[in-house]
């Protein structure tokens, strides 16, 4: 099993994951330094002057309310990115954490898990998103993520449980249990570094899920609130605009494709460098 | 005299970082028509991409070399594409691979899959490639042969598989067969039986068998002649009972020294010490050298094939030395 | 196979069990009310909402809830729209062709296409084609469907004129129309919807049937097919094609779930009148019964498309079927 850095530095040797990389850097690093050079996103809206199409003053125009879009765009990297990271950081702990103890322990409690599992992954991610977030009001910003984050570790836990039970079989796990190895050591030292890799990649592919799932919800009025800008909210607001002001969607929907992609194109990398039987 | 297979200077390469390895490195060997020669060496000798290359079935990224000569009598294998080379795969030379189990499909009839093998050579009706079928699965040994038609490959035991890939491989009637390690997957009491059979057929259909084998033991009394691979190359080949009585080459004579017996004194085991090198470091000069107990000087020199006594040849300098 | 089948069955109804269960207790746990906004919609008289209330249990034990819940489910009785004052069972009646139309349509042409495309570009992996198809399918796979409607509607709908970009049907049609013109329009209103979805959907789907044949190329028995002398189209199709087929029928168990979730940007989008698009409008209304009672039938629907898939792969794949 490879340290977690030679995977990460082999991953940076694929050409398409390193172009994932940079990019998601690029994006990470505009939406924090971006906001200083532009103009508020959450202006006092101008209601009278309408919609401006992209030019020098606005490389990307103004939506209808007169908002800056590329500045509004750059706002809701901010926010999808810290969205994502959260719940993705969420999940795959929530996910790591069921997949050891039903691995490991086995029985009743294995089963009783998994039946769960089996249970939560029969009804789509958003329907019990939607079943929440209709009950509310008004849905802070926190609350939403501890939602999305509690709602994608179902899958997680599976792959996690899996390697967890091949690696148990394998006799350096026997050999530290034949010492009397204590089980929390065995969990710690033996097999939670072996699942580090397929937890990476679930990590890096669901930053793309959880992007697309918030965006999702902010377009049906449920993810992200205003005046926080969201790229899903975003291309809600352009719905009534598309024809006279088709920027106004074109670009926070480029954005999500780009950001999407590019995680995407990062986890597909580590997955290569995990499993290279599928290149 | 036209040899039933000859191959010539056959070299195989694959990419490795920016330039070319040979896993097969100037190899040449021929067949005659009812007889069999085996070609012995450990993993990695590229005895099994020898036998690839006689159907231009090589895995890419690998390539053949174009210096390489097969003949197949007087057509020539590695001029032929498409439909040509479809051709005489299967129906001028058949090859068994080593393990039945994943080298049968295992969503498909294992009657089937013989009489796909008829009919892409003969314009027969089916009911008749059934009938030729089951007359192989006669002549292979397999008992039932009219249920077994239509069983699946996991319903089978390993020998039975085997066989059947030898009726596979039969099925187009070939004139030449490629063994490559038949009996390698399978246990030893298995393994003797489908042996025998490999023999009765050679003799009742008068074919040429190419065995490819790292176990020197199935080579003794079954085949005529041996080749012994090392590093991509021939190092030693003689008529078997030439081989067995006087291995010359020290990679010989380490294999038959390594071979640990049952009966007789009872002494440490000796094995070739040092590894098998990989096709990317081929030592340079006698590639044995590094692991050669008997090197010298004139090992730092590439020996060619140096003939040890009559029909006998190795690839060593010691031939010259003390010859 | 029999009792297998019967094991898998009683499987699926455990995992539904499950499912609705975990529904209930999402309902039960949720920190809002569910009623809370449904005056909103329509004013209701605090009789009619406490009625709404008691016809939910909402004000009982947990037990009396969830038994009330189980019946209500055994009997079909979903409850009541709030804002269409109609039976939930009813309006997802209503609704669900419009969704296995659409959702039908998507799930052929990603088994077609999407299929074709896979295998492609396993058997030219890495050449030109190979490189295009995947960064069509990794910028597929990474856009949002409701914002790829959108585009398509404006695109193909708006400014070309090419295409209706709402509905299912035209509201304009004589009522006379046969029944072929009536066909035709609701073909041509499905063709937007169709082929969002099933952008974003193949692009997985081509992936996930690129790595499956990839794994299936490499395996012994094609290269059995190969040197039998059969020609490269039936080795990979037939042969190889046959196995990769297994993954890809798992994914399909795996795809309902996203694909009813794609459903329901891409019908509210084209304002396609199906359970999607009934879904996202009782999001917006506030409609909890509604809402409910569309993934109590989704969930049903995924617990029996996976029971399905694995039927599928019994049927398939001998060594299941016959053990």
């Amino acid at each position: 099993m490879r340290p977690a850095f030679s995977v990460l530095g082999e991953a940076w040797r694929n050409p398409a994951g390193r172009a994932g990389a940079i990019l998601l850097l690029v994006i990470a690093i505009s939406a924090l330094v971006g906001p200083w050079f532009l103009p508020d996103p959450l202006a006092q809206p101008d209601i009278l002057a309408g919609s401006v199409p992209p030019g020098l003053g606005h490389p990307f125009g103004t939506d209808q309310l007169n908002r800056d879009v590329l500045a509004r765009v750059v706002a809701g990297a901010r926010v999808s990115l810290s969205v994502a990271l959260l719940a993705v950081g969420l999940s795959v702990t929530i996910g790591a954490a069921v997949g050891l103890v039903s691995g490991y322990w086995g029985g009743v409690v294995d089963a009783g898990l998994m039946r769960l599992v089996d249970g939560a992954l029969a009804i789509p991610r958003l329907f019990i998103l939607l079943l929440v977030l209709a009950t509310m009001d008004r849905v802070p910003l926190p609350a939403l993520i501890v939602l999305i984050g509690a709602t994608g570790w179902f899958a997680t836990s599976r792959l996690v449980r899996a390697e967890v039970l091949r690696i148990r079989e394998e006799t350096y796990v026997r050999a530290a249990e034949a010492l009397g190895a204590r089980r929390r050591h065995i969990i710690l030292r033996h097999l939670l570094p072996n699942t580090m890799g397929p937890l990476l990649v679930a990590a890096t592919l669901g930053v793309g899920d959880v992007i697309l799932l918030e965006a999702g919800l902010s377009f049906l009025g449920l993810g992200v609130q205003p005046p926080t800008p969201s790229w899903g909210s975003m291309v809600l607001d352009s719905k009534e605009v598309l024809v006279s002001a088709p920027w106004t969607s074109i670009f926070p929907g480029l954005a999500i494709v780009i950001t999407v992609l590019s995680a995407n194109l990062v986890g597909d990398a580590l997955r290569e460098t995990i499993d290279p039987r599928s290149a | 005299m036209t040899h039933v297979l000859e191959v010539q200077n056959l070299r195989v390469s694959f990419p490795a970082d920016h330039r070319r390895v040979y896993p097969v490195d100037g190899v040449s060997f021929w067949l005659d028509r009812g007889e069999t020669l085996a070609l012995v060496g450990e993993s990695g000798c590229g005895k099994s991409l020898s036998s690839l290359a006689l159907l231009q079935l090589v895995p890419s990224p690998g390539q053949i070399d174009p210096g390489s000569v097969i003949r197949l009598a007087d057509t020539d294998v590695l001029a032929l594409r498409g439909e040509a080379l479809r051709r005489i795969r299967g129906r001028r030379i058949g090859m068994i691979f080593q393990d039945p189990m994943t080298s049968l499909n295992p969503v498909f009839r294992v009657g089937e899959q013989i009489v796909e093998g008829i009919l892409a050579h003969f314009k027969i009706t089916r009911a008749e490639a059934r009938g030729r079928a089951l007359h192989l699965l006669q002549e292979v040994g397999i008992p039932d042969p009219v249920e077994r038609l239509n069983a699946y490959p996991h319903q089978l035991s390993g020998g039975m598989r085997q066989r059947v890939m030898i009726a596979i491989a039969l099925a187009a009637e070939p004139e030449i067969l490629v063994a490559d390690e038949p009996t390698t997957a399978l246990d030893v009491t298995v393994q003797a039986q489908i042996l025998e059979v490999l023999d009765r057929l050679r003799t009742s259909r008068g074919m040429a068998v190419l065995l490819i084998t790292h176990d020197l033991g199935i080579v003794a009394g079954r085949a005529d002649r041996v080749a012994v691979m090392y590093a991509g190359q021939i190092i030693e080949e003689a008529p078997t009972e030439r081989l067995f009585a006087n291995p010359s080459h020290p990679y010989t004579q380490g294999l038959f020294a390594s071979v640990p017996r049952i009966t007789g004194p009872r002494r440490r085991l000796n094995p070739i010490r040092g590894n098998v090198p990989a096709p990317s470091a081929w030592p340079s000069g006698c590639r044995f050298r590094p692991r050669c107990p008997k090197a010298f000087d004139q090992s730092e020199k590439e020996p060619p094939l140096l003939p040890v006594e009559i029909d006998h040849r190795m690839r060593c300098w010691l031939a010259e030395r003390d010859g | 196979m029999r009792g297998w089948l019967l094991r898998r069955a009683l499987q699926a109804v455990a995992v539904l069990a499950i499912a609705l269960t975990l529904l209930f207790f999402l309902m039960r746990a949720a920190p809002g009310d569910p009623l809370s906004r449904a005056s909103e919609v329509r004013p209701l008289t605090p009789a009619e909402l406490a009625g709404l209330r008691a016809r939910y249990g909402l004000d009982r034990p947990l037990g009396a809830q969830y038994l009330s819940f189980i019946t209500g489910l055994v009997k079909g009785d979903l409850g009541v729209s709030i804002e269409y004052a109609r039976p939930v069972t009813a309006l997802l009646a209503e609704r669900l062709p419009a969704t296995l139309l659409l959702g039908g349509s998507v799930l052929v042409l990603n088994f077609t296409v999407g299929l074709w495309l896979g295998v492609r570009q396993a058997v030219h992996r890495n050449r030109r084609e190979d490189r295009w198809l995947t960064a069509i399918s990794l910028l597929g796979y990474a856009t949002p469907s409701f914002w790829l409607g959108l585009v398509l509607a404006w695109l193909v709908g708006i400014k070309l004129r090419l295409l209706p970009a709402a509905g299912m049907q035209d509201p304009l049609l004589s009522f006379d129309a046969s029944l072929g013109v009536r066909a035709g329009d609701v073909l041509r209103h499905l063709v937007l919807p169709a082929l969002t979805l099933s952008i974003v959907s193949i692009a997985a789907t081509m992936r996930y049937q690129r790595t499956a044949m990839l794994e299936v190329l490499n395996l012994p028995f094609m290269m059995t097919a190969r040197a039998k002398g059969l020609p490269e189209r039936e080795v990979i199709w037939r042969h190889g094609w046959r196995n990769a087929l297994f993954p890809v029928i798992t994914l399909f168990g795996l795809w309902l779930p996203i694909l009813v979730t794609g459903s329901v940007f891409v019908e509210a989008v084209f304002a396609w009148p199906g359970l999607g698009s009934l879904a996202a409008a009782a999001v917006w209304g506030r409609d909890y019964p509604v809402l409910m009672g569309a993934s109590l039938l989704v969930a049903g629907l995924v617990v029996l498309g996976g029971f399905l898939t694995d039927v599928a792969y019994a049927l398939l794949d001998p060594r299941v079927r016959l053990a």
